[in-house]
């Protein structure tokens, strides 16, 4: 039985809820998975710190929230101070390069870093930030097929702009694949 | 009677609980809906608003909570299926009108997307900690039927139920969920409409003026008289006989209370849901509802890996409370323990029940978070000493 909890973070208004969203939509309508999508609720979700949690199973979901996530997609520097030390001892970080300073990690953490801000603005819109990190994560993780994730991105982002978000994928996509391909720099 | 496919979105989606509430309703035929926002039950109230338009449903949001429970009461009346949602500080506010709708016998649907308590308490976290006001909320002498879902997936499918209870029982019936199910998104699989059940209001076949409103019948409800349609008739919160109209005496009062208490009482074989698993010969049972139901599964099979022999009841309905198979089990086990995110309400009852035939434990907290499953684990291992 495989589960691995996930753990997004960033800044409220980034995307952060709808990257978790995404994620567990993927894993439990698109790739016969099961997947539990929590979120941090309050204050702190409307324009400060704000963090998703996704926990993804082969088996039902029994225990809601993430204790020790295998995975961080960190957004902002303080969303990923706040959640580092709970990650678990083998983990894997995706971080935004400009954004987030990863601090230096133990020989079993992996941390892949994207400059998606910039990636974004080259595709015309900011905006597309999360998408192009939900890309990223895709491809430096194994835990949820590719095309699973870009249906997932289609069926969620508002209308009109799914080529858009779909062009961001693919971008993060690529570049997580080609990192992935160097061998991650760990931090 | 099937449900409407127009009402239905047939197929596999990723929803909350609270979203998942709100299709539940919808499909179950709910035409209805009277609200007040409030955290963390507010989705349900924003979903139905943005789907009832579609499918000619009428939303209002009301002044307040007392409205709120009061129009969909009237709503009832007038011959829909109407519901509301709320939270803590909002379902302390309903439950004068929730005591009107159950001694009126009005049909409708009450969602109380738990948090903790008591006042404001933690308006963005999950509690359990209404359970008793649920049973006992409101004043005088009664019985309900509270369910308790565990996913967005059960907050779908007990709603439906919720809807059919209420149609069947003339009463009012309670969701009980809580913060967790209610922000959870999960997979919900919303059958075709052919596969949905409900139950219809029931019309009398009298001609007006010769029926009454609360006329005697063996299931303990009568047939309800259409408005509009040249049948006169009068309700009201007094004690009243079966004409509807005040009758203020013992005599009558006795009638009444217990109709409404009989109409549940006599039917609780049919109404109570437990979902039980490895009961068979357990040493030890851990009872709970809701999002705890899923949380004792991990302790449960930590301790059944050990030899431990431990089953598990999950309580579909709260209420009625399952009497009769508690004191059963009373009799056969070492210890019951009741896992709930208050201290010791459900597990009152379960105590009561136990009757000193068997140790009773409570694994309870005062909300915010669900229960660690260390904590089950560790009672487990303290009650089967």
């Amino acid at each position: 039985m495989a589960t691995n909890e996930i753990r997004i973070t960033g800044l409220g208004g980034q995307g952060v809820i709808l990257c978790g969203y995404i994620i567990g939509k993927a894993a439990s309508i698109y790739s016969n998975q099961h997947a539990t999508l929590t979120q941090s609720f309050g204050p702190e979700a409307r324009g400060s710190a704000c963090s998703a949690q996704v926990v993804v199973s082969d088996t039902r979901v029994l225990y809601p929230y993430a204790t020790s996530p295998q995975v961080m997609l960190a957004m902002s520097n303080d969303g990923y101070m706040t959640h580092k030390d709970t990650m678990a001892d083998e983990c894997t970080i995706v971080y935004e390069k400009d954004l987030v300073k990863p601090e230096k990690h133990g020989p079993k953490v992996k941390a892949y870093g994207i400059p998606g801000t910039r990636i974004a603005e080259e595709l015309g819109h900011k905006i597309v930030l999360n998408i192009v990190m939900l890309g990223f994560l895709g491809a430096v993780t194994d835990l949820i097929p590719k095309e699973a994730l870009r249906k997932g991105v289609e069926s969620s982002v508002p209308a009109g702009t799914e080529e858009l978000n779909l062009k961001a994928f693919d971008k993060g996509y690529e570049y997580g694949r080609q990192l992935k391909e160097k061998n991650a720099v760990k931090v | 009677m099937k449900a409407d496919p127009k009402n239905v979105l047939t197929g596999s989606h990723y929803l909350d609980g609270n979203h998942a509430s709100a299709e539940g309703g919808i499909a179950a035929g709910c035409k209805f809906f009277a609200g007040y926002p409030i955290t963390p039950s507010t989705e349900i109230a924003e979903r139905v608003s943005r789907r009832f338009p579609l499918i000619g449903g009428v939303f209002i949001q009301m002044e307040d909570e007392l409205a709120s429970m009061a129009a969909i009461l009237g709503a009832s009346w007038g011959g829909v299926k109407s519901m509301s949602c709320t939270s803590g500080p909002g379902f302390s506010l309903m439950m004068e009108n929730f005591g009107l709708g159950i001694m009126l016998e009005t049909p409708c649907v009450l969602i109380n997307v738990q948090r903790g308590g008591p006042s404001t308490g933690l308006p963005t976290l999950p509690g359990q900690a209404d359970m008793m006001q649920a049973r006992w909320g409101s004043h005088g002498d009664y019985e309900v039927i509270a369910l308790a879902p565990d996913s967005p997936q059960e907050s779908f499918e007990l709603t439906i139920h919720a809807f059919n209870l209420s149609e069947k029982y003339h009463m009012p019936v309670l969701v009980m969920t809580d913060e967790c199910v209610g922000h959870m998104t999960e997979r919900v699989v919303i059958p075709p409409a052919e596969e949905i059940e409900l139950v219809e209001r029931r019309y009398t076949d009298k001609e007006p003026g010769e029926a009454w409103p609360y006329e005697p019948t063996e299931g303990g409800v009568s047939p309800f008289l259409p408005v509009g349609k040249g049948y006169k008739f009068h309700v009201t919160g007094l004690t009243h006989d079966y004409r509807g109209y005040p009758v203020i005496n013992a005599e009558t009062q006795e009638t009444n209370v217990r109709r409404l208490i009989d109409k549940v009482n006599n039917h609780v074989d049919e109404i109570i849901w437990l979902e039980e698993k490895d009961v068979e010969g357990a040493e030890i049972v851990v009872m709970a509802y809701g999002i705890s139901s899923r949380v004792i599964q991990p302790a449960i099979t930590k301790a059944r890996k050990e030899g431990i022999k431990v089953g598990q009841i999950k309580m579909v309905t709260v209420w009625p409370f399952p009497e009769k198979r508690v004191r059963e089990l009373a009799g056969q086990v070492k210890s019951l323990i009741m896992v709930e995110m208050n201290y010791g309400q459900v597990f009152l009852e379960m105590d009561r029940c136990a009757a000193g035939k068997c140790q009773t434990y409570l694994v309870g907290h005062a909300g915010g978070t669900v229960h660690n499953p260390d904590d089950i684990y560790k009672t487990i291992k303290e009650a089967v000493k």
